[in-house]
């Protein structure tokens, strides 16, 4: 109803920000071509493009963080030139970036601060500062201490810390890339809250996101970007998820899940009273060869300190039977050479190493398959060859550094690293987190053929629909408990919302 | 490939260095000047070359110059102590050698251990042991000089002043270390879990790296080389003091920086480490020789020179 209204008056209001024949290179490279749009104030408009096509560029340019090669950018009628995201940020343009942008070692409530301290007199007025921050966290409904460290608080919580740094700001312009990337629906809700408010109020906001119910949801209007170049821009309503994934992708899609897979081999994997301190306590579960198992619980619920724990990457106790052997798994290359790979959630500070190359991110976990006393580069090549095939992974250019990657592409480039240790167990967390629509069917087929060739998968999501769609049986935590365990018929939507919140306990879960 | 500064900006500003130097002194070109040269700087090369993969996994050593100098007399005492019951030999000098290399694998370990075990900062933990391996052979020299047993010394002379086809052993043994550092460094997988550590800890851990294994093993293989160079060293003087080694450790930084190994960890290549050896040492011998600028202001000119080895060399400003 409301975004009706605003449809009607849209027509009348002048575009507050517009991008006018904009184009960008990076060295030789191209990858946005006279590029026209504009945003409106009390509109929120969507931007939405595959991974690699330009959003992410695109907004940087328009909140001064980079410069655009040609065109103009026109602030309330008149061309502007932002030198610089302050620049911007002085007329009250404000960016949430796609790759966070926190000190780790500062609290929630310096980091919401940053570089605009509130003073009394000389003195820093704390107490304010603590007050407000508190506010802006409940307003996102988010329950960290605004005196936590960043380095202790979750992904999420990052993510609902780097929105409340954006409205402390009090912008006019809001552009916010995938901010609901990291979320869960319930949180993406919460935020969307603030988003009607913000609209309410005049505020014209720009964001992007791959979950195309979402842009459905809250968009008014909507710029497809496919290749750096500008494809339609239309209102919402007239474009069905169907329409905006076609123009996306620029080819028709099917099925998003492939078929699901029903049968199941011997079990493989036997974890019993696993127990990370802090985190997670007495947690058991079985693996079977050729499945697919999934892991669901609210965020915080433990799941990805369980497998951290499992894998050897933070310090568990617990019992690992492996075929019917014991395991001992001290560190992450114990579960390696034992044939279990864990693939992080959180690909800028565990994943990747932004300032290398691909071929050196891709072959680092796999090193010692391609060294005897020297590193085969040749072979090296080889495989990067075949990972950007096999993965689609879009790069600029071959040796381009992987923090110039686009955020999609870095993930299938994770994807690819991971999977080139050749494992038994794949234990994938958050597996299309930032991920186009058109890549993300590749990467549900291709955990299918892996299960298909015998392998047992593990697949933690904040995606109701990824668990659902993909797994046969579904495990739910719930305050670092496995909550229960549905499988077949019982892996619905209200089944595994019910466990996650504790409003149902956990009737078959014994195997 | 195109040009690119932090390749070639050590490479170029060697040569215009030697141009340069040519024209100043004739003498300065001249083979016997280069041997003396690269002789002379052969000891911090080695030490260098070790620096390069410590800074490389994001760490720094502050204290191989005073441990060079600790290990230096303390190869002498052992040394002065056995030649009364086995006499001026070659046993006597393979175990001062063995006895050497071993301190400094034991300093090293030392060194990694409380890094990586005990969670103790690099620049702390070296730190101490630069004031300790100081104290240390300042108490075993009494305050004054460890001498090497007379007959002893000349016997011990042709290891730094002889060689082969008149290329001294220590050009040599740096030589050889330059060259099997670089393959470490650029070929090994060891070379590049260093880098990888450099960059991002979290990262090397999750990708089934030994972090601290690794780490560890470069403050061993430093001090070990360090170990190297003291037995190039020791033949020179003869001798081990309080004064022996000092600012080593910033001569060692300092080379591996001007190198474009960055300082952060991340990325370190060796070559660019001798190339930056050659670089001060060369800069000190043409103020020596040439009378344009006091050699006292040695230290100034290589100070202006490690800065502005970085600013060349600082990644370019992603381009807005
Ligand atoms: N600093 C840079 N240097 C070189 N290439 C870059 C740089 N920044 C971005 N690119 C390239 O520009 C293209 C567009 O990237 P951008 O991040 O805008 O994509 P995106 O649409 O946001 O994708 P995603 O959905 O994956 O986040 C990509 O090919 C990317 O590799
Ligand atoms: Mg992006």
């Amino acid at each position: 109803m409301q975004a009706n209204a605003q449809m009607v008056t849209q027509g009348e209001s002048a575009p507050v920000l517009e991008l006018r024949n904009v184009s960008r290179f990076f060295g030789p490279v191209q990858v946005l071509f006279d590029l026209n749009f504009d945003l409106r104030p009390g509109e929120v408009h969507a931007l939405i493009g595959e991974n690699g096509a330009g959003k992410s560029t695109t907004m940087k340019i328009m909140t001064g963080y980079i410069g655009a090669s040609e065109g103009e950018i026109i602030l309330d009628g008149k061309p502007v030139v932002f030198h610089s995201a302050e620049d911007a940020e002085n007329e009250g343009v404000e960016l949430i970036h796609q790759e966070f942008n926190l000190a780790e070692q500062l609290t929630v409530e310096e980091n919401v601060f940053l570089g605009r301290e509130l003073k009394k007199g000389f003195l820093l007025d704390q107490k304010t500062m603590r007050d407000r921050t508190r506010d802006l966290l409940a307003q996102l409904e988010t329950n960290v201490s605004p005196r936590a460290r960043i380095s202790e608080i979750s992904v999420p919580e990052m993510q609902m810390v780097e929105i409340s740094k954006a409205l402390s700001r009090n912008a006019r312009v809001l552009i916010m890339d995938e901010p609901t990337a990291a979320l869960t629906s319930a949180e993406a809700e919460v935020l969307f809250k603030q988003v009607d408010r913000l609209r309410a109020e005049g505020v014209a906001i720009l964001y992007t996101s791959h979950k195309l119910e979402e842009v459905k949801r809250i968009a008014d209007r909507v710029t497809v970007l496919r290749d750096g170049r500008h494809v339609l821009t239309a209102p919402a309503s007239d474009l069905s998820e169907e329409d905006m994934a076609t123009a996306m992708v620029g080819r028709e899609m099917s099925n998003l899940f492939p078929p699901k897979r029903t049968e199941a081999g011997d079990v493989v994997l036997e974890v019993a009273n696993m127990a990370v301190p802090r985190y997670v306590e007495n947690a058991s579960f079985t693996l079977r060869r050729g499945e697919i198992l999934g892991i669901a619980g609210l965020i915080g619920s433990g799941r990805t300190e369980l497998m951290e724990g499992l894998v050897g990457a933070r310090a568990a106790t617990g019992t690992v039977t492996l075929n019917g052997e014991p395991l001992r798994i001290r560190n992450v290359d114990d579960a390696r050479k034992a044939g279990i790979v864990y693939l992080t959630e959180d690909r800028k500070a565990r994943g990747l190493l932004l300032n290398q190359g691909m071929r050196q991110n891709l072959t680092l976990l796999a090193l010692s398959q391609f060294s005897n006393v020297l590193i085969d580069g040749k072979a090296e090549e080889a495989a990067l060859d075949k990972a950007i095939t096999e993965f689609d992974i879009r790069a600029p250019y071959r040796d381009v550094k992987v923090g110039n990657l686009s955020g999609g592409n870095q993930q299938k480039l994770l994807l690819a690293k991971t999977m080139l240790a050749d494992p038994d167990i794949v234990i994938i967390d958050e597996p299309t987190r930032g991920i186009d629509i058109g890549t993300k069917q590749q990467i549900y087929e291709f955990i299918h053929r892996l299960a298909g060739e015998g392998k047992s998968i593990i697949v933690i999501s904040s995606e109701m629909a990824e668990v659902i769609g993909l797994a046969n049986r579904v495990m739910v935590m719930r305050l670092g408990r496995v909550a229960g365990e549905v499988s077949g018929e019982d892996v619905n939507e209200d089944t595994i919302v019910k466990l996650a919140m504790g409003i149902t306990s956990g009737t078959n879960n014994e195997v | 490939m195109k040009f690119d500064l932090k390749v070639w900006g050590p490479i170029i500003a060697l040569i215009v260095l030697c141009v340069a130097g040519a024209f100043m002194n004739e003498n300065f070109l001249s083979a016997a000047n280069i041997t003396n040269v690269l002789s002379r700087s052969a000891f911090i090369g080695i030490i260098a070359v070790g620096m390069t993969f410590v800074i490389t996994t994001g760490g720094l050593d502050l204290s191989v110059g005073s441990m060079a100098a600790f290990i230096a007399g303390v190869m002498i005492l052992i040394m002065n102590y056995l030649i009364p019951s086995m006499g001026v030999t070659v046993g006597v000098v393979l175990i001062g050698m063995a006895a050497a290399l071993a301190l400094g694998f034991v300093a090293g370990l030392l060194n990694g251990l409380l890094i990586t075990k005990m969670r103790i900062e690099a620049f702390i933990v070296t730190l101490g042991g630069l004031g300790i391996f100081r104290s240390l052979v300042t108490w075993l020299a009494d305050g004054g000089t460890i001498s090497l047993d007379f007959d002893m010394r000349t016997f011990y002379r042709p290891v730094y002043y002889d060689g082969i086809l008149g290329i001294s052993w220590p050009i040599i043994v740096f030589a050889i270390v330059a060259i099997l550092g670089e393959i470490a460094m650029r070929y090994t997988a060891y070379g590049r879990h260093c880098a990888a550590i450099g960059s991002n800890e979290q990262v090397a851990r999750y990708s089934a790296v030994h972090v601290d294994r690794v780490r560890t093993a470069t403050y061993v293989i430093l001090g070990v080389l360090v170990g190297v160079a003291t037995i190039m060293y020791v033949p020179r003087l003869g001798s081990a003091s309080s004064s022996t080694g000092v600012l080593w450790e910033l001569e060692a930084i300092a080379a591996v920086i001007i190198g474009g190994t960055t300082l952060q960890g991340g990325f370190g290549r060796v070559w660019g480490t001798v190339i930056g050896v050659l670089i001060l040492s060369l800069i000190g011998n043409l103020l020596n020789l040439t009378d344009y600028v006091s050699p006292y202001l040695n230290g100034a000119i290589q100070g202006v020179i490690i800065i502005l080895a970085v600013v060349l060399q600082r990644e370019k400003r992603a381009s807005r």
